[in-house]
């Protein structure tokens, strides 16, 4: 190529190929781009996090012998049947609808071979999950889809959602190709319409009336189950604190790297704040109203993806940490197998991220049975199972090598940043230094 | 009656009601003591404008309340027989799922929503987002409804005999509107529709079921044009693609 060529075929960084695509898709249908999974752009994330390890200050514990506790309770103050977890790692809330029965079914499976819980989603509780799943998590939404008090008496914790860090401030959405009878009939709605969710519950409107509301939810269930609350991670201090307020017994703080079933690009790419930055902001308020490791508990999500994300997510103040899309592609999804066919639908193994759309070769995002008829149910969920254990495994190693025979006596002073950015969310010092920015 | 430890507990299978006064008995109490009950007759005297009464019953029991009631009164009622001789707070009946909840005064905000059966009557006016996300319960109200009622509503029917605030119906889906009286606005995708024989006579049964006097015939009925279903997605490329193998 010539030096003119070269010149020729400069990329602006302003508008580069990717955001040529973007203007000429959305010049020709009028619609904004939807997909799912979550934010995808480069963010400051727990990566730029590093454990400082034992020294010859600190002792650590033997790797393979020493114990290292794991377990989590949620609820015990208040409920009569707390939420006892035997690994800080859980299932987010998915819905059936978004996901197909087999991989509920998957997830609970797994979830409950390791003594952990799943979630729910926005379109109520299946008989499949309930019975795969040991503990399971029955959210509450604002567009109460398929919500009843029987299964809300069959749930083992119900959460309240907020937001969620794809969208704070947004509501579900679940395209028509994936509104069968099935999910048309558990939402009371119509067979095949672009289902867009509320964004505000429809009978509370600030922290006062929930308040309320969880008076009346525990009052439905006979103060059996704990109470959480979960919002998407954008004012997480003041969240927090309201949340505690109103009487919640653990805060779901959902980092913007959080998945999605499907959602606009532009929430998710531009709405809330990396689970970085969130987690200290709800530890602050944690502490602020003394309940921090005590009677409200913290379950950290949005992109964790390794025991190493785990544990500094618990270092930083988490009780827990959940998982969403790495639980996914722990079943199967984005599997390299179905790489022809993910290429058929214009991506790739590794890549594909329209789960809007019900073409999921792995069977997962799916209603189509044909498609979901693909994913073996007690093989996917064994596939979970081993990846909570190597998550869990890898949390203990880091505990054991900071010297805490307990996953949750990580802490912040455990931690350094390596880079500024990081430093100044995490609240942390940047390596080397003692400098916190902004502390 | 409020009954203490060493009282016989109330007998809800008697033909007498059991009255419980909330100036002496805990919100919890009397509601575990409705959970328990697998029917009879209940009397709730002093609510005080308590939160959360009588929600989550599960049984063919009638409760009575002497009084006006907070917040998420009769919330997630199933087969129950509620009755209110007061106002109510926000969220009564929500998500109720069948039985009866009927108030003589009125109701503040969010009355009936997302309920999924049963039949909710408030004999006054009921306040914004009446039946919000309604998802097939029937909700008959004596006077008039606040703004953005029905928002959203998916199933069931909303019967107003007086007038509908500004934006009624937004987004609805496939419930059905019944006013008698003035609509200041219709909201999203919500139209006036062709009151047929078939809704003069659901709305006459509902009427009935109520005990509310009116002539079917002075109502109008509203729902969904359904233009908010689908996404509109154009596609220019096909449009021209098509063109060039025409030509």
């Amino acid at each position: 190529m010539t030096d003119d060529g070269a010149w020729q075929l400069r990329e602006s960084y302003t508008f580069d190929r990717n955001v040529i695509a973007e203007i000429r898709r959305a010049a020709n249908t009028g619609i904004y781009r939807i997909r799912g999974w979550g934010a995808k752009r480069r963010l400051p994330i727990l990566d730029d996090l590093v454990f400082l390890g034992a020294s010859m200050s600190r002792y650590p514990l033997e790797g393979y012998r020493e114990s290292c506790g794991t377990d989590v309770v949620i609820g015990a103050e208040r409920a009569a049947r707390p939420v006892r977890l035997d690994i800080p790692v859980t299932i987010a809330g998915m819905s059936f609808g978004s996901l197909s029965h087999q991989a509920k079914e998957a997830l609970g499976r797994g979830a409950s071979a390791m003594g952990t819980s799943t979630t729910t989603g926005d379109g109520g509780m299946t008989s499949e999950e309930r019975e795969h799943s040991s503990t399971l998590v029955y959210q509450y939404l604002p567009s109460r889809y398929g919500m009843n008090p029987d299964d809300l008496r069959r749930a083992d914790a119900i959460e309240v959602v907020v937001g969620q860090g794809a969208k704070p401030g947004g509501g579900g959405m679940l395209l028509g190709q994936k509104i069968t009878e099935r999910v048309g009939e558990m939402r009371t709605l119509p067979v095949g319409i672009d289902q867009r969710s509320a964004c505000r519950h429809p009978d509370w409107t600030g922290p006062d009336d929930l308040q309320i509301k969880i008076q009346e939810l525990r009052e439905i269930v006979d103060w059996q189950v704990p109470i959480y609350v979960k919002v998407g991670a954008a004012r997480p201090f003041y969240d927090t604190a309201l949340a505690v307020k109103a009487g919640a017994d653990a805060v779901v703080v959902d980092g913007m790297q959080g998945g999605t079933a499907a959602t606009q690009e532009v929430f998710i790419e531009h709405v809330g704040i990396p689970t970085i930055a969130a987690i200290p902001e709800a530890v602050r308020a944690l502490r602020d109203l003394g309940v921090h490791r005590g009677e409200v508990k913290l379950i950290a999500a949005g992109g964790i993806r390794s025991g190493a994300d785990v544990a500094k997510a618990l270092a930083l103040g988490a009780d827990a940490a959940s998982i969403g899309t790495a639980a996914l592609i722990a079943i199967g999804d984005n599997d390299p197998g179905y790489d022809d066919e993910y290429r058929r639908l214009g991506s790739a193994a590794g890549f594909w991220d329209d789960f809007q759309d019900g073409t999921d070769p792995a069977g997962i995002t799916t209603q189509d049975p044909s498609l979901s008829a693909r994913l073996d149910p007690v093989i996917g969920g064994r596939r979970l199972a081993n990846y909570l254990q190597v998550l869990t495994l890898e949390t203990q190693t880091i505990a054991r090598a900071c010297g805490k025979s307990h996953v949750s006596n990580l802490e912040p002073e455990d931690l350094a940043a390596l880079t500024v950015e990081a430093a100044a969310m995490a609240k942390v010092p940047v390596a080397g230094t003692g400098w916190i920015p902004g502390a | 009656m409020s009954p203490a430890a060493d009282e016989a507990p109330p007998d809800p299978s008697s033909a007498v009601a059991v009255t419980v006064d909330l100036g002496e008995t805990s919100r919890r109490e009397l509601n575990r003591m409705l959970h328990q009950a697998q029917a009879g007759s209940f009397r709730v005297l002093n609510p005080r404008g308590a939160h959360g009464l009588a929600c989550g019953l599960d049984a063919r029991v009638s409760v009575e309340i002497e009084g006006s009631v907070g917040y998420y009164c009769a919330g997630m009622n199933k087969q129950g027989s509620v009755s209110v001789n007061g106002n109510a707070g926000t969220g009564l009946a929500e998500n109720i799922m069948s039985g009866t909840v009927r108030i003589t005064g009125s109701a503040t905000m969010s009355a009936g929503a997302t309920g999924c059966g049963g039949l909710v009557v408030i004999e006054g006016d009921a306040g914004s987002r009446c039946g919000i996300s309604m998802k097939g319960v029937d909700i008959v109200v004596g006077g008039s409804v606040g703004h953005m009622s029905a928002f959203m509503a998916q199933a069931g029917n909303l019967v107003v005999l007086g007038d509908a605030g500004a934006d009624l119906g937004d987004s609805i889906y496939e419930a059905r509107l019944f006013v008698r009286g003035d609509v200041e606005s219709l909201g999203s995708d919500a139209v006036q529709k062709e009151m047929r024989p078939e809704h003069v006579a659901a709305l006459a049964r509902l009427l009935d079921a109520a005990g509310m006097e009116a002539d079917p015939g002075d109502f109008r009925r509203y729902g969904s044009a359904r233009g908010l279903y689908n996404f509109h997605i154009d596609d220019i490329d096909a449009e021209l693609s098509a063109r060039r193998e025409a030509s």
